[in-house]
C-alpha cells in the first residue's frame, strides 16, 4: 500500500481518498432520502384524520434537550477529529467517547418521546400525519443509533491497532456522517416541530 | 398445516402448476448436475465469492438473459390472450398478475441488469483501471440485485404473483383491494434489488470520477463512460425516493399505516406522484447508456470520431437534469389543474430538444463515413428512424390536453415499447455482439445476427405499430378481454404475429450463441472489429488485472490513435499489481436478506428477527475484518502476459 505522509492520515492511501468521495457520494443519496420523507411530510401534515395535529402532541422541552444534546456531539467528534489530525490518540478517543455518550442520550430522549406520542394517542397507525411524523423521527433515530454501534466498533478498533490509515480513515467518514446527522436534525427540529408548535 | 396454507397460490391454474414442476425439474437438474461434475468447488471459489468486475459483469449478464426469456414469456401470453376477441386462455386474474410481472421482471430485473452488465464489464477497461472502487460492495450490489430478483419471481408459485401493475397505485394495492402477498414481494423484493442499484451507482461514480488513466480528463472519456456516469448520477438522486416510497407502501401493507389508503388523512396520489418521480428518471437510466453505446458503436462502424463530442454530453447533462422535471406528465388525468398541466407538458416536451440534438449527432457522424454494415451497426441504424418515431410520439401524449384521449391506452403502450425496445433492447443486443469478442474470444455469427435484426425489427413493426392506432380507437390497456364488435380483432391478430415474430428473432440470438460457441473462429486477435477506445487495447481474454501497465492517454480515441498516428499507450514498465481478495460475505449477506425479504412478505417475525440481526452481524464482521488485499508479481503478471501474446497469433 502507498502511503502519501503529505496528507493527512485519513487521506494518506489512494483506496482511503476512494473511500472518503464514495461516503460523500452516500451522504447524497442520504439527503435525497431525507429530502423525499419531508415531501411526504408536508404532504401529509395536515391530514391528521381522526388524530391529534402536531401542535397538539409536541412538546418542547424533551426536543430542546435532544437538540442541544445532538449539536453539541457534533462540535466534540470535530475536536475529536483535529486530535486525530495531532495524532493524540488519547484525546480523540476521550472526545469519540463523549460523542457516543451524548449520541446515548439524545436516543433516550427520543425514546421518551416516543412513548410519550403512544399514550397521548399518536400511534403509527392513528393518522396519515402521525405515520409520517413517526416515519421522518424514526428514520433519524435510526440512523442515530446504527451510528452509535459503529462509532463503538471504530472506537474499539483504535484502542486495539492504533492511529493507522485505515482506522482514520473510518473515524473521519464517521465524522461525516455524525455530522449529516447533526443537520438533518436541524431541519427537523425546524420544519417539523418548530412549525408545528406555531 | 394452516401455517403452511398461506404458501399456497390463491389463484392457481394448470400454467401456475406447470410452471411449479418445471421449476422443481430445473432445479433439481441444476444441482445434479453442479454435483455430477464436481463443479460446487469451482462455482464457489470463482464466482460466488468473486470481487471482478468482470466476473460480476457476466453473472449481471445471466441473469438479464434468464429475466428476457421469463419476461418474454409474459409478453407472449398477454399478446395471445388478446390476439382474438373473448379468449379464454387467461382469466382477468391471470392477466392483471402476467401484465404486473412483465412490467417489473422487463424494467428492473432485465433491463437494469443488462446496463449493469455493460458498467461491470466495460468502464474499468474504458478508463483504464483494475477494478471498480469498491470491488467487495460491488459483489455486494449484484448479490442483493440477485436475490431481490428471485424473490419476486418466486412470487408466481409461492403465495402469489403482485397483480395491481408495475406502478402498483394505490389504493388498488394496498390490503383492502389486493389481499394475496403479491404486493407484499412488490414492495420487498424490489427493495432488496433498489439497495443493489444504489450501492452499484456509488461505486461507478467513484470509479469514473477517481480511476482514470492518467490523461484522461473529463472531456477524452468514452462516450459510454460518459452516459454511464450520467445513468449513475441518477441513480442515485432517484433511488432514494423509491426507497422511501416502497418502505412506505411495505408500512401500509404490513403495518397498517395510512400514507395511500383513503382515509384516516391517507393520500394515494402521494404514491403516483412519488413513484413517477423514480419512475422517470428510471426511464433516462435505462436509455443514457443505451446511448452510450451506440455512440460507440456508430463511431466505430463509422471509422470516424464521435460528430459533436460536446454536445453528447451536454445533452445527456441536459437531460439528466430534465428527467427529474417531468413525472406528472404520467398522471395529466388524474386532476392536477391546467397551470401545473401545462408546466409539466412544456418540461416534458423541452426533453424531446437535447433528444434530437443526439439523434443528429449520430446522423452526422454517419455522414461522410465509411460505414461497415456489421450486425451492431445494423441494430444502431435501425434504432435511430423507430427510436425517433417513440420519441415523437411521447411529444403527441406530453401534450396534455390531447393526453386524455391517449392516457391509459394501447396508444401509451406502443409508445413506450417504442423507445424502449429500438432503443434500450437493440442497444442491449447490439452491444453484446459488439462486446462478446471481447469477452469470450470468438465473435458471434454475422449472417444470424443479421437475420436476428431484421426479424426483430419486422416483429416489432408488426407487434407494437398497430397498438398505436387500436389505441387512438380505443382499446384500454390493461383489459385482459374485449368484444368482437369493438372491431379490435384484426390488429390484435397482427400484434400477436408480430410478437411471435419477436419471439423467433429472440430464439434465433439463443441459437445464434449455440452455433458460434461450436464453430466461430478462435483466432480472431483482441481487436477484432478495428475499434477505438481502450477497453480493446489489452489482451483477449481480459488477464485479471486487466492492464498489466496503466495506459496513457491523450484523446477521447486513444486505442485508434495508438493504432493509426503511433500514439504510445503502455509507457515504464510492470510492476506489481495490488488485488482485492474474493470473499464469501456478500453472498451470504445478500443470503440473509432473501430470508428476511420472505419472512417479512408473509410476516413471519420471528424469522425476520433472526435475519436481521445476522445482517448486522455480517456487518460487524465487516467492520473488524482486516483485509489489505494481495499482490501479483512481476514474474506472474510476465508470465500471463507472454502467454496471452502467444494465444493472439
Ligand atoms: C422524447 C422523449 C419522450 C417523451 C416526450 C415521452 C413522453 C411520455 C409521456 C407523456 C408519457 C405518459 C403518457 C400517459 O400515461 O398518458 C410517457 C409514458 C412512458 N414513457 Fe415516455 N417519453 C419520452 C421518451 C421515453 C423514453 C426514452 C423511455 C424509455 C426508455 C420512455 C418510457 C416510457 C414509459 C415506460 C412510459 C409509461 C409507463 C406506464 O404508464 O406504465 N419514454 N412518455
Ligand atoms: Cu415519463
Amino acid at each position: 500500500m502507498k502511503v502519501d505522509n503529505s496528507l493527512p492520515l485519513e487521506y494518506s492511501t489512494e483506496e482511503n481518498s476512494l473511500k472518503i468521495l464514495g461516503f460523500w457520494i452516500f451522504l447524497g443519496a442520504e439527503i435525497m432520502l431525507f429530502a423525499t420523507l419531508f415531501t411526504a411530510y408536508f404532504t401529509l401534515e395536515n391530514r391528521i384524520g381522526n388524530g391529534p395535529s402536531g401542535a397538539e402532541i409536541f412538546e418542547i422541552s424533551p426536543v430542546l434537550v435532544e437538540t442541544i444534546l445532538l449539536l453539541t456531539s457534533s462540535f466534540v467528534i470535530g475536536l475529536g477529529i483535529h486530535a486525530m489530525r495531532l495524532g493524540n490518540k488519547k484525546a480523540m478517543m476521550i472526545f469519540f467517547s463523549i460523542t457516543l455518550l451524548l449520541g446515548a442520550g439524545f436516543l433516550g430522549f427520543e425514546i421518551y418521546e416516543f412513548i410519550h406520542y403512544v399514550h397521548v394517542g399518536a400511534t403509527l397507525q392513528t393518522s396519515a400525519f402521525t405515520a409520517i411524523l413517526l416515519t421522518t423521527l424514526g428514520t433519524h433515530g435510526l440512523h442515530v443509533t446504527f451510528g452509535l454501534v459503529w462509532g463503538l466498533f471504530i472506537l474499539i478498533q483504535i484502542k486495539k491497532r492504533g492511529l493507522t490509515p485505515e482506522t482514520a480513515n473510518k473515524s473521519f467518514i464517521f465524522s461525516l456522517y455524525w455530522h449529516f446527522l447533526d443537520i438533518i436534525w436541524i431541519f427537523i427540529f425546524s420544519f417539523i416541530y418548530l412549525k408545528g408548535m406555531m | 398445516m394452516d401455517f403452511f396454507n398461506r404458501f399456497a397460490v390463491p389463484h392457481p391454474s394448470f400454467l401456475i402448476y406447470g410452471a411449479m414442476v418445471s421449476i422443481a425439474i430445473a432445479m433439481i437438474a441444476v444441482v445434479v448436475g453442479i454435483t455430477y461434475f464436481k463443479k460446487w468447488g469451482y462455482l464457489w471459489r470463482e464466482w460466488l465469492t468473486t470481487v471482478d468486475h468482470k466476473r460480476i459483469g457476466i453473472m449481471y449478464l445471466i441473469v438479464a438473459l434468464l429475466m428476457l426469456f421469463r419476461g418474454g414469456v409474459d409478453a407472449i401470453m398477454m399478446r395471445y390472450q388478446l390476439s382474438m376477441p373473448d379468449n379464454t386462455f387467461l382469466d382477468s386474474q391471470h392477466y392483471n398478475e402476467v401484465f404486473t410481472t412483465h412490467g417489473i421482471v422487463m424494467i428492473l430485473f432485465m433491463a437494469m441488469p443488462f446496463i449493469t452488465f455493460f458498467f461491470n464489464y466495460l468502464i474499468p477497461l474504458q478508463i483504464g483501471a483494475r477494478d471498480v472502487a469498491f470491488p467487495r460492495l460491488n459483489a455486494l450490489s449484484f448479490w442483493l440485485f440477485f436475490m431481490g430478483a428471485m424473490l419476486f419471481n418466486m412470487s408466481f408459485v409461492v403465495g402469489g404473483s403482485p397483480d395491481s401493475g408495475w406502478t402498483s397505485y394505490f389504493p388498488l394495492a394496498g390490503n383492502e383491494f389486493s389481499t394475496s402477498v403479491g404486493t407484499n414481494y412488490y414492495m420487498i423484493a424490489i427493495q432488496i434489488a433498489g439497495m443493489g442499484t444504489l450501492m452499484t451507482g456509488i461505486n461507478f461514480i467513484t470509479t469514473i470520477l477517481k480511476m482514470r488513466a492518467p490523461g484522461m480528463k473529463l472531456m477524452k472519456m468514452p462516450m459510454f463512460t460518459w452516459s454511464a456516469f450520467i445513468a449513475n448520477v441518477i441513480v442515485v438522486f432517484a433511488f432514494p425516493v423509491l426507497t422511501v416510497l416502497l418502505a412506505m407502501g411495505t408500512m401500509d401493507r404490513l403495518f397498517g399505516t395510512n400514507f395511500f389508503t383513503t382515509d384516516n388523512g391517507g393520500m394515494d396520489m402521494l404514491w403516483a406522484n412519488l413513484f413517477w418521480v423514480w419512475g422517470h428518471p428510471e426511464v433516462y437510466i435505462l436509455i443514457l447508456p443505451a446511448f452510450g453505446l451506440y455512440s460507440e458503436i456508430i463511431s466505430t462502424f463509422a471509422r470516424r470520431n464521435l460528430y459533436g463530442y460536446k454536445s453528447m454530453v451536454a445533452s445527456m447533462v441536459v437531460i439528466s437534469i430534465f428527467s427529474f422535471l417531468v413525472w406528472a406528465h404520467h398522471f395529466f388525468t388524474m386532476g392536477q389543474g391546467p397551470l401545473t398541466n401545462s408546466i409539466f407538458s412544456i418540461t416534458t416536451m423541452a426533453i424531446a430538444v437535447p433528444t434530437g440534438v443526439k439523434i443528429f449527432n449520430w446522423l452526422f457522424t454517419l455522414w461522410k463515413g465509411k460505414i461497415v454494415f456489421t450486425t451492431p451497426m445494423l441494430y444502431s441504424i435501425l434504432f435511430i428512424p423507430l427510436f425517433t418515431l417513440g420519441g415523437v410520439t411521447g411529444v403527441m401524449l406530453a401534450m396534455s390536453a390531447a393526453d386524455y384521449q391517449y392516457h391509459n391506452t394501447m396508444f401509451l403502450v406502443a409508445h413506450f415499447h417504442n423507445v424502449i425496445i429500438p432503443g434500450v433492447v437493440y442497444a442491449m443486443i447490439a452491444g453484446l455482439t459488439f462486446y462478446w469478442p471481447k469477452m469470450f474470444g470468438f465473435m458471434l455469427n454475422e449472417k444470424l445476427g443479421k437475420w436476428t435484426a431484421w426479424l426483430l425489427s419486422v416483429g416489432f413493426v408488426l407487434a407494437f405499430i398497430p397498438m398505436y392506432i387500436t389505441g387512438l380507437d380505443g382499446q384500454a390497456r390493461r383489459m385482459y378481454t374485449y368484444s368482437e364488435s369493438t372491431g379490435f380483432s384484426t390488429l390484435n391478430m397482427v400484434s400477436f404475429i408480430g410478437a411471435a415474430i419477436m419471439a423467433v428473432a429472440f430464439a434465433l440470438l439463443v441459437y445464434n450463441i449455440y452455433y458460434s460457441i461450436r464453430y466461430a473462429s478462435r483466432d480472431i486477435g483482441s481487436d477484432p472489429w478495428d475499434a477505438r477506445s481502450l477497453e480493446w487495447a489489452t489482451h483477449t481474454p481480459v488477464p485479471e488485472y486487466n492492464f498489466a501497465i496503466i495506459p496513457e492517454v491523450a484523446s477521447t480515441e486513444a486505442f485508434w490513435d495508438s493504432k493509426k498516428k503511433g500514439h504510445e499507450l503502455f509507457k515504464g514498465k510492470i510492476e506489481k499489481i495490488h488485488m482485492p481478495n474474493n470473499s464469501p460475505l456478500p453472498f451470504i449477506m445478500s443470503c440473509i436478506f432473501f430470508v428476511f425479504g420472505f419472512s417479512m412478505v408473509f410476516s413471519i417475525w420471528p424469522v425476520a428477527i433472526i435475519a436481521l440481526i445476522g445482517i448486522l452481524a455480517c456487518l460487524t464482521y465487516r467492520s473488524f475484518e482486516k483485509d489489505h488485499g494481495r499482490y501479483i508479481s512481476v514474474e506472474e503478471i510476465e508470465e500471463t502476459e507472454a502467454k496471452l501474446r502467444g494465444a493472439k497469433k
